[in-house]
């Protein structure tokens, strides 16, 4: 199993403005993540204690790492906040086991802020 | 144009002389299902697959209801309008204003400050005399929504808030009829039809069961505060009107939702849906059970009890007012204020905390840009020996700023008074207090203001109603946006 993954991470409606303006982020993921989601970069998985990184670590990654913002404006009780919409390779999360969905090499997950203007 | 003149317009419109064409029409009906004329002047949208003789009857005996006569409901209705649907209900609250014609392309100069609904059904009658038409200018809210849509085959939600989109998606469901939904903001636009028939008694999600809880309204912009460019609001419109023809015609009928952005690559996304919650208070089970109950005991089916706005986090705040909203005394400048001291030759720091593209629309000639974000990461930069005056467009961000390097200036103080060191700038002002810290060193010129110390560090205060009350109130040539 290769150490880490890659995949691909896009914002859209507004949500790119917290992560630098950026809409498009490749990221390196450790393959295996604690259970707990602690993002450190030094942290060691113990034997039994990791999971495959799935879109939960990727929230408290992008929270801990890309986020540039108050973290509340993307982040609520270890999920996106309300009116946050992710998809999954362009597929709702709901559909793939929302955060608990294992990230694959190449995947691509998008954070989608709901409008509202008309 | 005022709204008697629009109604003596009515009057002579083609479509009040329905009367006298009534016999032709008969005639043309006993052999052919639409009127001569249509046959014509529909003909490119009946030769498409699918659409057919059958596609048009089905339109002209359609009824669709637009709620929001905006930047979504223009393009929509025009479409709708040109394409020849039977009825189309307008409803709209709001009226005409010049910073709507960017992107709202039936209203126009003549018709600045009639209701949109009206200016709407002016503009689409003279697409199409025949059409059927109901303009409402009353809001709708969850005590009249049901009466005021129930004649409806299709709800289009073409609204600017957070409430109203929840309020539609429950009439929608309660009504049994699908919901086109389009939003739109800055460059970025969002397609969603829901509580589509999906076959026999199957029905896609409704917005409720995508977004069970509301946003938090903090994280709820506006076009007023965020922008929108106009082509964007007319993709997303244009998308809305096919869905509804889509729908009406039998063409497709799936749920789907959309997304745009006008820089993306590629610039559309479709999404894949989950389906239909079963615990959804609108649509799941314990609600279709609760309305099935109500219809076999010859009740009025109800909406589920919500109340909209405080379900959203309360109403939207007047920015403008808040603006307005006097602080506590000393913290806040007013323009006239401002000017005096300008006028009079003072040293002020202008903090103007916009975004460097609002910044760069117009500013107060002495302001420097410095974004919220920047001042907040670090006030205690932007502390200066002269009067600080924080401002933005509307006095909002301002007090935030002000409220950020007035805190900069207690701890700076606080310290220095810990530190013990012989006493630095700010513990030399009180002694000026309340009057021009002369000769105090620098080249300070104080302000007599509330009390504020005085002397290497000026005062810091906000700027009431922003640059807007700058405009109203000092220099009535100085741009609004
Ligand atoms: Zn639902």
């Amino acid at each position: 199993m290769e150490s880490t993954i890659s995949i691909k991470v896009e914002f859209s409606g507004g949500l790119e403005l917290l992560f630098d303006n950026k809409r498009s982020h490749e990221l390196a993921l450790p393959a295996v993540v604690p259970l707990n989601n602690d993002t450190k970069k030094d942290v060691v998985v113990a034997e039994g204690q990791g999971k495959p990184a799935d879109v939960a670590y990727l929230i408290a990654y992008l929270r801990d790492h890309l986020l540039q913002e108050r973290a509340e404006l993307f982040e609520e009780g270890g999920t996106v906040r309300p009116g946050i919409l992710v998809l999954v390779n362009d597929t709702d999360w709901e559909l793939e086991g929302e955060g608990e969905y294992a990230l694959r090499d190449g995947d691509e997950i998008v954070f989608i802020s709901t409008l509202h203007g008309g | 144009m005022d709204t008697e003149s629009l109604q003596a317009h009515d009057n002579v419109h083609p479509l009040r002389q329905e009367e006298e064409s009534k016999g032709d029409r008969e005639k043309d009906s006993e052999t052919y299902p639409l009127p001569l004329e249509d046959y014509k002047r529909y003909g490119r949208q009946m030769i498409l697959d699918g659409f057919g003789l059958q596609g048009q009857v089905n339109l002209s005996h359609a009824s669709i209801a637009v709620v929001g006569a905006g930047g979504l409901g223009c393009p929509v209705l025009q479409y709708l309008a040109a394409a020849g649907v039977g009825k189309l209900g307008i409803f709209d609250a709001d009226t005409v204003d010049i910073s709507n014609l960017q992107r709202q392309i039936l209203h126009s100069e003549v018709t600045l400050g009639m209701p949109k609904a009206l200016s709407a059904k002016e503009a689409l009658l003279r697409i199409n005399s025949r059409l059927n038409i109901e303009a409402v200018t009353e809001a709708i809210t969850a005590p009249n929504a049901l009466s005021l849509l129930r004649a409806y085959s299709l709800i289009l939600d073409c609204t600017d808030n957070v409430p109203t989109r929840y309020l539609l998606s429950d009439v929608a469901v309660t009504l049994g009829v699908p919901l086109v939904s389009g939003a739109a903001q800055r460059l970025d636009g969002q397609l969603c039809v829901y509580n589509m028939v999906q076959g026999e008694g199957v029905r896609g999600p409704c917005y409720r069961c995508i977004f069970p809880t509301p946003p938090n309204p903090t994280t709820v912009g506006s076009c007023e505060e965020l922008g929108v460019l106009g082509g964007v609001t007319g993709v997303i419109g244009s998308l809305q009107a096919v869905e509804a023809v889509k729908i009406l015609t039998g063409m497709d009928q799936r749920p789907t939702m959309t997304i745009y952005n006008a820089l993306s690559f590629p610039p559309f996304r479709s999404i894949r849906l989950r389906p239909r919650r079963e615990a959804c208070i609108a649509c799941g089970k314990d609600a279709t059970e609760r309305r099935a109950r109500e219809r076999a005991e010859g009740l009025e089916v109800t909406l589920p009890a919500v109340d909209y706005v405080q379900f959203c986090g309360g109403p939207t705040p007047d920015w403008e007012r808040e603006g307005q909203v006097s602080g506590q005394e000393g913290e806040r400048m007013r323009a006239g204020d401002l000017k005096q001291l300008l006028d009079n030759g003072e040293q002020v720091n202008i903090i103007d905390v916009r975004n460097p593209t609002e910044f760069s629309i117009v500013h107060l000639p002495s302001s420097r840009n410095v974004p919220l974000k920047t001042l907040l990461a670090s006030p205690s930069s932007y502390l200066s020996a002269h009067p600080t005056v924080v401002t933005c467009r509307l006095g909002n961000d301002s007090k935030i700023g002000a409220d950020a390097l007035r805190k900069a200036l207690v701890e700076e103080r606080v310290t220095d008074g810990l530190a013990g060191e012989e006493p630095k700038a700010a513990e030399r002002t009180l002694e000026g207090k309340g009057r021009p810290a002369e000769g105090s060193g620098a080249d300070v010129e104080g302000i007599g203001q509330a009390g504020a110390p005085l002397g290497e560090r000026g005062p810091v205060m906000d700027l009431v109603g922003g640059l807007r009350a700058w405009s109203f109130q000092v220099d009535s040539t100085f741009p609004q946006y």
